[in-house]
């Protein structure tokens, strides 16, 4: 039983005071590289399965590449939403390697249902990292194919990908395609805020029982905007999965090898016909919720600081250092391609094209609308009618 | 031509066994849709000949009923799924509003969610509360929804078959009051002939007043229209068929001709159909009216308990009121 759990025991608020983080934020963590750099070489989860990586210095390379990639672009939409270019922008900063352990786990044919912060996972997907900013800047409602790049939609509604992934991975099934190496998965992306609503839970009741494909991935960054963890859950989330009757393990989000290996393993586990699992991935959100929040009301410098020290990058450039996998041309490189490629993002970003109006009553039905139709031709009629309308 | 006499649900019940029978994809899932046949029959005896993985039992959850079959017709397949009551339908009103509706718009067309909601709906059978709502037009008022019901069993047997094929998600609400009402359906006749989905149809020609109703509410009114008949009016009853969209230009080429109409539901008045119906036709019928266009409807408050239903739901009574009242301008 973990620490502060209030079991069956007589309670009263002096008798059990809790800690101040709770036993939702006890770290059990499957670690595979250390804040220094130091590798270890096998992990073991809570349900005993041994968690190892064994990466070749070229995929090493690749995966540092990726991470400072995801953070450049993101620190580049952050920077363009201050200037006025997005809306809105909701930084992954602190969660790369979480997402890019994750997303480089999924194989081609694997589907993966994210939230709006899952910029570094659509990164792995192939996707133009431009599409996203399409969606915060307000000129679509987020443009890539989800069937051609196996990654569904942004969802903004908490928590309601979860089931879509759910049906998704009972399709997988029922189309016959579990059970061999060839197998495909699901993947459910979403956060801590987002165990709390009945949608995650619903989904976790249907995984189980219907023993569907699919990978719950919460990434724990400590704070549903606002709200930290403990007013969200009174166990580690990972816990919850016993409940459900599937495994649960946590990762730490910061390690991009374990994040890595962890997701292989169950997504893996899924194709093989072992059903659900979740796992959660222990970070931090080092920025805002979004730019449209300010986390210093709500959090204290100390902690983001003890995060920083967790960086999910530095670590892996001080592994790649001390075993000589990388040298400093090797990482100038890939700040130079970083900044090359943000640098390209704003560009393009700024020349993205408003959105002719009338393409507001494209694609809400997919056989139409009589009353649409008439309502499309009012609002031309009307576009036309000004003096000098170039409709 | 292959008639046979059947129930409203038993119509219902044929219409989705030759879904499944035509097209693989279709899978029918909800709350004791499988083993009991749904609280109604209404899919009875269809896991028995398709097995659960067409016909499941899912957990006891709308949201995830609603949710997961989202996620498989992203995944190819064509889901109908059960809602057991109206008044259970609201758990599920995120996922039906938020993701089923805007799925095909979000995606820039990329993605089809081909989803029935079924939701037996309406009053008239001394249920408890919850049992006998009319949430007809908060999905109505939702861009990327349809919105139809039956009146008939032919019409049961064919629409059902119809919003299946249909790529657009729809909310298929069933006049549960009629399940167990009989008519003639033409079993054979290929769905590629069937009067249109989304048109409305003249169920008894008229000259002097129409009526709109649509659902539970079109026996109604035919009861209406042979009641005014004694007294020498002839009322022409429209069976709407289609709540979204609705089928307008029917609606205008009735009552340009008869200059008056009453639109009769069971659902409360504010912000209802009927308002929405007597706006279209005010606009669109202006010179032609005789009178405004009137409402019969059920009142501004939760359904009542089942003992002052009668009084509750419109009846012929109130509906041959507002007829007369619309003679008094």
């Amino acid at each position: 039983m973990a620490k502060g759990d209030p079991g069956g025991t007589t309670r009263s608020r002096r008798a059990a005071p809790r800690s101040k983080k709770g036993a939702a934020g006890d770290p059990e963590l499957v670690q595979l590289l250390t804040p220094e750099g130091e590798r270890i070489d096998s992990a073991t989860g809570p349900d005993g399965t041994e968690y190892r990586v064994d990466f070749t210095d070229e995929e090493y390379r690749g995966l540092y590449r990726d991470l400072v990639l995801v953070r450049k672009l993101d620190a580049e939409a952050t920077a363009l939403q201050r200037q006025g270019e997005l809306g809105l922008w909701a930084s992954l900063l602190g969660q790369e390697a979480a997402q890019v352990g994750s997303g480089r786990a999924l194989r081609a044919q694997d589907m993966a249902f994210p939230t709006y912060r899952e910029h570094g996972v659509l990164y792995c997907r192939g996707i133009d990292p431009i599409m996203p900013l399409g969606l915060f800047r307000g000129v679509d409602q987020g443009g890539w194919d989800p069937n051609e790049f196996k990654f569904n939609m942004y969802t903004i509604v908490i928590g309601a990908q979860t089931l879509h992934a759910t049906g998704y991975a009972m399709g997988i099934t029922m189309d016959g395609k579990v059970g061999t190496d060839d197998g495909e998965a699901a993947i459910a992306y979403f956060g801590d805020g987002a165990t709390s609503q009945g949608d995650v839970n619903e989904a976790f009741v249907w995984a189980s029982v219907f023993n569907a494909p699919l990978v719950f991935f919460c990434q724990n960054n400590q704070y549903a905007i606002s709200e930290p963890l403990e007013r969200q859950t009174r166990v580690p989330l990972y816990q919850r999965a016993a409940g459900f009757g599937f495994p649960g393990v946590r990762v730490d989000g910061n390690d991009v090898l374990a994040s890595y290996a962890v997701t292989r393993t169950a997504l893996d586990n899924a194709r093989h016909g072992q059903g659900p699992s979740l796992i959660e991935a222990y970070t931090y959100r080092m920025g805002a919720h979004t730019t449209s929040d300010d986390p210093t009301r709500y959090r204290i410098a100390s902690e983001v600081e003890s995060w920083q020290a967790k960086d999910p990058i530095i670590r892996v450039r001080a592994f790649l250092e001390k075993q000589q996998i990388a040298d400093a041309t090797f990482f100038a490189e890939v700040d130079e391609q970083a900044r090359r490629e943000s640098v390209h993002l704003r560009e393009r970003v700024l020349s993205m094209p408003d959105p002719e109006p009338v393409t507001m009553f494209d694609n809400v039905y997919p056989n139409g609308s009589p009353l649409l139709d008439e309502q499309r031709a009012q609002f031309n009629s009307y576009m036309e009618s000004f003096e000098g309308s170039a409709h | 031509m292959a008639t046979e006499t059947l129930t409203l649900g038993k119509a219902l019940n044929t219409g989705l066994r030759r879904a499944l029978e035509t097209d693989p994809k279709v899978i029918i899932m909800g709350e004791d849709v499988g083993k009991l046949g749904g609280v109604f029959r209404i899919t009875d005896g269809l896991q028995k000949d398709f097995g659960d993985q067409r016909v499941i039992d899912t957990p006891l959850a709308e949201s995830g009923i609603i949710g997961t079959a989202v996620g498989l017709a992203i995944r190819g397949y064509r889901p109908v799924c059960e809602i057991q009551f109206d008044g259970f339908v609201y758990p599920a009103y995120d996922q039906i509003v938020s993701q089923v509706a805007k799925m095909h718009y979000r995606s820039g067309g990329r993605l089809s969610i081909p989803m029935v909601i079924r939701i037996p709906f309406g009053g008239g059978i001394g249920a408890v509360e919850h049992h006998s709502e009319s949430p007809e037009a908060y999905f109505a008022h939702t861009a990327g929804l349809k919105v139809v019901t039956c009146s008939n069993p032919q019409d049961a047997y064919v629409m059902i078959q119809q919003a299946i094929a249909s790529d657009d998600p729809i909310v298929f609400l069933e006049p549960k009051r009629r399940y167990w009402e009989k008519g003639q359906v033409d079993l054979d006749a290929p769905l590629s002939d069937a009067y249109p989905l989304h048109s409305a149809r003249v169920v008894r020609p008229g000259t002097d007043v129409t009526l709109l109703a649509y659902g539970p509410m079109v026996r109604t009114c035919l009861e209406a229209a042979t009641a005014a008949a004694e007294d020498g009016r002839e009322l022409e009853v429209i069976d709407l068929r289609s709540l979204s969209p609705l089928d307008l230009a029917a609606a205008y080429e009735s009552v340009k001709r008869t200059g008056r109409a009453v639109v009769v539901h069971e659902a409360p008045s504010n912000i209802g159909l009927g308002a929405e119906l007597a706006a279209r036709i005010t606009e669109e019928c202006f010179y032609s009216l005789e009178s405004p266009v009137l409402r019969v409807t059920g009142f501004d408050t939760p359904y009542p308990a089942a003992r002052v239903e009668e009084e509750y739901l419109p009846d012929l009574d109130r509906v041959l009121d507002a007829v007369d009242r619309t003679f008094g301008w």
